[in-house]
């Protein structure tokens, strides 16, 4: 039985990775899991310098899932550099970091001090919804994505993931104007902007009123648009959105992903994605599946 | 730090002690490491409801693998668990964030303050404490509670919003009412009481040892969900922000800015 999967020339032990932003650097839950037994760390985002990140509240339960607006609270490329990616060398798994930025040159900046690295591959946040500035506005304009996609391809000397919001018209329009230029692979979901309302207070419960939503409530969305997206474009989907299990994990490769990311559900089990992995080999044994990849757009 | 866990835990005992206040007693393991204002996260059976409730540890019994939790009932969550019954089961993340550091209070004369559900916590630290203890406490009103166990460890003291009992008006009332002095302060309890706290023991050059609360997702420092704002840059976020899961919920009252 093979649970290896390639992902734009990176050798990956099996499909499973984490959502950004939802594990840390993997240092706060490596109490709970072997990162060992992970397909990839993928990181919290990291900018050029430090943020802030947005005042609290900042998360909130919904039916079925959470809201976050952290903002993207980050200590830097230098921090990240000399603590977490020192971390994370002591693990036999590959590290995708996740870069942001405000501009197009704050981008440049995390990815070129990257380059000499060993960080496997760069997932660029273009889809964080709950900041200003950056992020979710280069993600939103098929034009301005393809602009992002082409000038960080330029410069990265790892493989490029594009994580693409789902807070657009059509999200295939997205993944073929990033595959155009020149992305190796896409993320997708990032979290669907939604609010809550607290009735007593009369107040958004949220500081930054609006928040990401992510969670098992948002999967069918997910699966939906990592399907469509298979079917536009070539290079290889990480889906993601509400895993919590194998069989979540098993409906994303079906639907087209190449690899899956756990997210939010990491916080309602910590021992969520060693559970994954282990959930796809037994499904695997069960169907006598030779190798994962069969799996990949397997849906009939 | 001892690892962190989630673990199946076995509830002994619950019963309401108070207006939507009850307490719950647990069997789990992670009574053993438990430290006084430390917290765990008990996990909701409605699978509507995914985050763990972050609840502060009022009592622990290492021998017996007893937790003590004492909570009001917030919302869906804790009104869940408030129907709990003996032999029931709860998932629950433990331990988790850095408690009272009650080395702070050795040799000198303290004023360990709760307010409202601040209160819990204050019990475990009170018995982890040998130095002569002043415990004040802050009601809303008659409905009392905690507060016979506490008498147990220290003179009590009550103040009521409503003046139904003790003192009228909030803990730092009960200082001014019976002129108090302390030389260390550990404090829990709402922000408007905390904010009191800090500029009095500010005012009076007393260190202050407050626990702060925020919603929360993880628990367990990873989502970045529950910070405070630092009066320094934070050694591990590296801007004004920290983590209460983590690097709290017990923060020296200077370091923050509430």
């Amino acid at each position: 039985m093979n649970t290896e999967v390639k992902i734009a020339g990176v050798t990956f032990k099996n499909p499973v990775m984490t959502a950004s932003g939802t594990f840390g650097s993997g240092m706060e839950y490596s109490d709970f899991v072997d990162l060992n037994r992970l397909g990839a760390v993928v990181t919290k985002g990291v900018a050029n310098v430090p943020w802030e990140g947005n005042p609290t509240p900042r998360v909130a339960e919904v039916y079925g899932g959470m809201l976050n607006a952290i903002g993207l609270q980050n200590p830097g490329i230098d921090v990240f550099m000399e603590r977490d990616l020192e971390f994370l060398k002591n693990y036999d798994t590959n590290v995708i970091v996740n870069v942001c930025g405000k501009t197009v040159e704050d981008y440049l900046e995390v990815v070129e001090r990257l380059s000499d690295t060993s960080v496997s591959m760069l997932e660029i946040n273009v889809s964080c919804p709950n900041v200003k500035e950056g992020a979710i506005a280069f993600g939103q304009k098929a034009d301005s994505l393809y602009d992002i996609t082409s000038q960080i391809k330029k410069k990265a000397k790892q493989p490029v993931i594009m994580k693409l919001s789902p807070n657009v018209t059509d999200i295939t329009e997205m993944a073929k104007a990033a595959e155009a230029a020149g992305a190796d692979a896409l993320s997708m979901i990032n979290t669907i902007t939604g609010m809550k309302i607290d009735i007593h207070r009369k107040k958004f419960v949220l500081a930054n009123k609006t928040g990401g939503m992510s969670g098992p409530a948002v999967k069918p969305v997910a699966v939906r648009m990592v399907y469509q997206t298979a079917q536009a474009v070539k290079i290889p989907i990480i889906g993601m959105g509400g895993i919590g299990n194998a069989e979540d994990a098993i409906e994303f490769l079906l639907a087209g992903a190449s690899a899956v990311a756990v997210g939010a559900m990491n916080f309602v089990n910590p021992y969520t994605t060693v559970e994954v992995v282990e959930g796809i080999e037994a499904y695997m044994k069960q169907y006598g599946i030779e190798n994962v990849t069969e799996l990949v757009g397997g849906v009939m | 730090m001892a690892q962190k866990r989630k673990v199946t835990a076995t509830v002994i005992s619950q019963k309401q002690i108070g207006e939507q206040i009850y307490d719950l007693w647990l069997e789990t393991k992670l009574a053993k490491n438990a430290q006084p204002g430390q917290f765990v996260a008990v996990y909701p059976h409605g699978e509507s409801m995914l985050l763990p409730r972050p609840i502060s540890i009022c009592e622990a019994d290492k021998e017996k693998n007893r937790l003590r939790l004492v909570y009001r009932v917030a919302g869906k969550g804790t009104a869940e668990f408030s129907t709990c019954k003996a032999g029931d089961r709860l998932e629950v993340l433990g331990v988790l964030g850095n408690g009272f550091p009650v080395d702070k209070a050795k040799g000198k004369r303290a004023f360990l303050m709760g307010g409202g559900i601040g209160i819990p916590p204050i019990l475990e630290l009170a018995k982890a404490m040998d130095e002569k203890k002043q415990i004040l406490l802050g009601y809303r009103n008659k409905d009392l509670f905690l507060e016979e166990d506490l008498a147990e460890y220290g003179d009590v003291y009550v103040a009521t919003e409503d003046g139904s009992v003790g003192t009228r008006g909030n803990v730092m009332d009960i200082i001014k009412a019976y002129a108090l002095h302390a030389e260390v302060i550990m404090a829990c309890g709402p922000m408007p009481m905390l904010r009191a706290v800090k500029k009095y023991a500010e005012q009076n050059g007393i260190e202050a040892y407050i626990s702060l609360e925020e919603r929360m997702a993880c628990g367990v420092g990873a989502c970045l969900g529950c910070v405070c704002r630092t009066t320094e840059v934070d050694a591990h976020s590296h801007v004004h922000n920290a983590r209460i899961c983590t690097e709290g919920p017990v923060f020296e009252a200077g370091e923050v800015d509430l």
